[in-house]
């Protein structure tokens, strides 16, 4: 055991300061064993949002030492013994209170997304839906997406610019393509990425891909396949002439 | 407080929680024609559903064409030693298919087999091939699906707040009080019906699989409403969580790495599993291991070997390990996926499990064992319902999911909660609709009980000082651990008792400091109210139940007792305000399905193969 020190942002959206904590730290534990250690002990009225403690949720999302991180999954032996450590919350959205982020945006934008479509008449006999495997690994690696909205926190368009209004983000884009990419869906799209959910603003610098706790290729596997569906529909000159003929 | 302040919405039902049950209910009433709200502590899509990980069990006979509702009848009896209500053990085999198949035409992608279908994989208890999958991490896959479906079924979704107690007109429910969580704010819900499903109480015991959330909120705030609970004292130990770190000590290990050919070794390297199996199981698992190697190619012939007997044996097994000196250097018991499965495949099939120990306990499962050992993880007991309509004794308080009582008996089988949380979900969401639809008026609020129920959080904060909610939770926890947990006696059960006798009076001065704003020692203890409760019913049932069955375990009465199966213990709350737990007779189960139960599997597979013919 080991007497470590730690800055936590502890305020609201208006105002708030970094406080000094120290706490001790056992072996194999993660940044938010330490949180839970200092709000037990300390701070009852520290707030952190987190539930499953094991990567899968996408709750406790966080910044440490300015790197968005899942406090769950980051273990304290990444950081030097005499290093101090400072938990602010994501910073692209509005604080609620301490380390809790109002992400409220990002269930607003899910609502907007035109959901599967399938059609009956695909069924087999049985009543199935038949796909191959190897027709969906694509689309399972978008669904492991946890939520955690780390890709919303460090997309440029959204932390610097501030465009929510014009664009949904990584995790929304990685959703699309989940649904464009699903062998047996029947809707179409492709519009609404354009002109309604600004797949033009990403400018493929690939900082949501960094920061993804389950290593999804969103830019390489999600974003840029529909940049790609969007600019056969809307900029190929031949699919142009041959739309116009009909 | 003057309550005509208060914030009031009004729906026809409400949902409160938000996990597989809470949302597939939302759904069905929204379908219904009701207009629903679904409440929930924390984010829509952060539910314990998403830590499911094996899949969801149906008799799709997608891998097996042998596999029928009834066989998945029979092992869900069997796997719950015959105490399942045998209403609510057919209608979920019956409807488990029909279920799933709906979920992927909601947007869910499971793994498929070579023809394009939903692939299936063995699980514990179960005969076939049955639990339909994506990855191990299915959970995440059904609780997303559900929420993108959810969302356009114009439900009303209040997150982070918290559900304090239910209102009643009369006998009938007439709405409940919450409070949002960011402001400390408190709302009144107007409604006809209200659905619970508000998963389990793990977080009574040290060592779990659960997170903050599961505190027994819906099995307090039934009971401080005169529902019944039953069955509580059956609470599961899953056999494999993580035992190093201390700070992961609970965190759960899928038992789809058992269902992927994983063993159990102690640390001499033996197989213990084989010495531990219990004489009703014995004709259905392999003997030797060559048989479960035969079993795992894929033999048809080959019976299933021991590590995938059913969680209370296999939990008891390790726990037997550890005391008598051969467990691991931590106290479990080692699991070895890495000499039975290429790198590649493990990788392919356990992807967040591979990340899970890569990560938290610094190991490659590709290459070491695990260390593993039994953590609280399910509750099979819960809110006494109607098994058709889901309602509790309490006119318009249904409940569904992990927090009703009836369909897993004294254990359930893993794979059976993703899909028990569908079939029901779907089936309270349909008797909430049914009963509302039903009602001539709309019950009244009682400003009396707002009032009540608004004092009793507030006075958390005002006190001038007082226990600290975070040490009262921890004692809880000891006496749980120790006292109420994988094996049991009248003597520890009794000592625990008298702890949570103690920590319910210390309660009664707890402090938490700071503003009503998103204040986790507030809500810790708001909690605690609904943990202590929950806790002392499953001690009394336990103390009760003098017998060994499922994930009842009592040192001094070993063995199921006849006299037992024919009995559930029903807990009410007193009129004098004291638990009153009672023992009450079974009805007779339909002469059909007790057949089917009690066939033999050879028998009973004869018989299926000529109705299928």
């Amino acid at each position: 055991m080991a007497k470590r020190n730690f800055k936590l942002y502890r305020g609201d959206n208006d105002k708030g300061e970094l406080v000094p904590y120290q706490a001790d730290v056992d072996e194999g534990m993660v940044v938010l064993d330490v949180i839970h250690r200092i709000q037990a002990d300390s701070a009852n009225d520290l707030a952190v949002r987190w539930n499953c403690k094991a990567g899968k949720c996408g709750s406790c999302s966080v910044e440490i030492n300015g790197k968005p991180k899942l406090a769950c999954m980051t273990r304290m032996n990444e950081y030097g013994a005499d290093e101090t450590i400072t938990v602010t919350p994501l910073k692209t959205f509005p604080v609620m209170k301490d380390l809790v982020p109002d992400v409220s945006w990002n269930f607003e934008q899910n609502k907007r997304i035109k959901p599967l479509q399938l059609d009956p008449k695909d069924k087999d006999a049985k009543g199935n839906y038949k796909m191959k495997q190897e027709d969906v690994d694509r689309v399972q690696e978008y669904r492991k997406c946890i939520e955690c909205f780390l890709c919303q926190n460090v997309c440029h368009v959204l932390r610097d610019h501030d465009r929510t209004d014009a664009f949904v983000g990584p995790r929304f884009m990685i959703r699309l393509a989940g649904l464009e990419l699903h062998p047996l869906d029947k809707a179409d799209r492709i519009p609404q990425i354009k002109n309604e959910y600004g797949s033009g603003y990403c400018n493929i610098t690939r900082c949501c891909t960094d920061v993804c706790p389950e290593h999804i290729q969103i830019t390489d596997n999600g974003i840029i396949p529909l940049k790609e569906r969007v600019v056969d529909r809307y900029y190929d000159p031949i699919a142009r002439l041959f739309r116009k003929k009909k | 407080m003057d309550v005509s302040d208060l914030q009031v919405l009004e729906h026809d039902v409400v949902v409160v929680g938000a996990g597989g049950a809470g949302i597939r209910a939302a759904i069905e009433c929204s379908k219904q024609g009701m207009n629903t709200a679904m409440v929930c502590k924390s984010l829509l899509g952060k539910a314990h559903t998403v830590m499911a990980e094996g899949g969801a069990a149906a008799a799709l006979g997608n891998v097996d064409p042998r596999d029928h509702w009834k066989i998945h009848f029979r092992d869900t009896m069997r796997g719950g030693k015959f105490l399942n209500v045998w209403r609510m053990a057919e209608l979920h085999a019956k409807n488990a298919p029909d279920r799933i198949r709906e979920l992927e035409e909601w947007g869910a992608v499971f793994d498929r087999t070579g023809d394009g279908l939903i692939n299936q994989r063995n699980f514990g208890g179960h005969r076939y091939p049955r639990l339909a999958h994506t990855g191990d991490r299915t959970g995440l896959e059904i609780i997303r699906t559900l929420q993108d479906h959810g969302i356009h079924q114009g439900v009303e979704i209040y997150m982070e707040c918290t559900a304090l107690d239910v209102l009643k007109d009369g006998d009938k429910v007439s709405g409940i009080v919450c409070m949002w969580r960011e402001t400390g704010r408190f709302i009144i819900i107007k409604s006809k019906a209200v659905i619970f499903a508000t998963g389990g109480a793990g977080k009574a015991w040290k060592v779990t699989s659960n997170s903050w959330e599961y505190t027994g909120d819906g099995y307090a705030m039934a009971y401080e409403a005169g529902a019944e609970l039953m069955d509580i004292e059956f609470t599961q130990f899953h056999p494999t969580g993580m035992v190093w770190p201390p700070s992961v000590r609970g965190t759960l290990v899928t038992e789809g790495v058992r269902g992927e050919g994983g063993i159990l070794k102690n640390k001499e390297g033996k197989r213990f599993m084989f010495d531990n199996i219990p004489e009703r199981f014995a004709p259905e698992t392999a003997d030797s291991e060559e048989e479960g190697n035969r079993w795992l190619q894929g033999d048809k012939n080959a019976r299933r070997p021991p590590e995938l007997l059913t969680r209370d044996v296999v939990a008891r097994a390790i726990m037997k390990e550890v005391k008598e000196d051969r467990g691991s250097p931590h106290g479990g018991a080692f699991l070895d996926i890495a000499s039975r499965r290429s790198a590649e495949d493990i990788k392919k099939k356990l992807p967040s499990m591979y990340h899970q120990f890569k990560v938290l306990a610094e190991l490659d499962i590709t290459k070491d064992p695990m260390e593993v050992g039994p953590t609280l993880h399910y509750f099979m007991g819960g809110i006494r319902v109607d098994p058709d309509s889901q309602m509790s004794n309490v006119p318009g308080l249904f409940a569904c999911g992990e927090c009703s009582a009836g369909m897993h008996g004294a254990n359930r089988l893993g794979g059976n909660s993703l899909s028990d949380l569908l079939v029901f979900g779907g089936l309270a969401g349909q008797g909430a609709s049914d009963y509302a639809r039903s009602l001539s008026g709309t019950p009244q609020i009682d400003n009396a009980q707002v009032e009540r129920i608004i004092r009793n959080a507030t006075d958390i904060l005002n006190r001038e000082n007082g226990e600290n909610p975070y040490l009262l939770h921890e004692a809880l926890q000891e006496t749980m651990q120790m006292n109420v947990g994988i094996v049991r006696t009248a003597e520890d059960l009794n000592k625990g008792i008298t702890d949570i006798e103690k920590i319910k009076e210390d309660y009664k001065q707890v402090k938490a400091a700071g503003a009503s704003q998103y204040n986790p020692g507030w809500h810790e203890a708001l909690a605690m109210r609904n943990l202590l409760i929950t806790a002392e019913a499953v001690a009394r049932a336990g103390l009760m139940r003098e017998e060994s069955r499922g994930a009842h375990t009592r040192i001094d009465f070993p063995g199921e007792r006849e006299e037992w199966v024919k009995c559930n213990i029903v807990i009410k709350k007193g009129p004098d305000g004291k638990m009153e737990v009672r023992k009450v007779d079974r009805s007779e189960p339909d002469p059909e399905l007790k057949r089917i139960a009690e066939s033999t599997l050879e028998d009973l597979e004869a018989e299926v193969a000529r109705e299928t013919a």
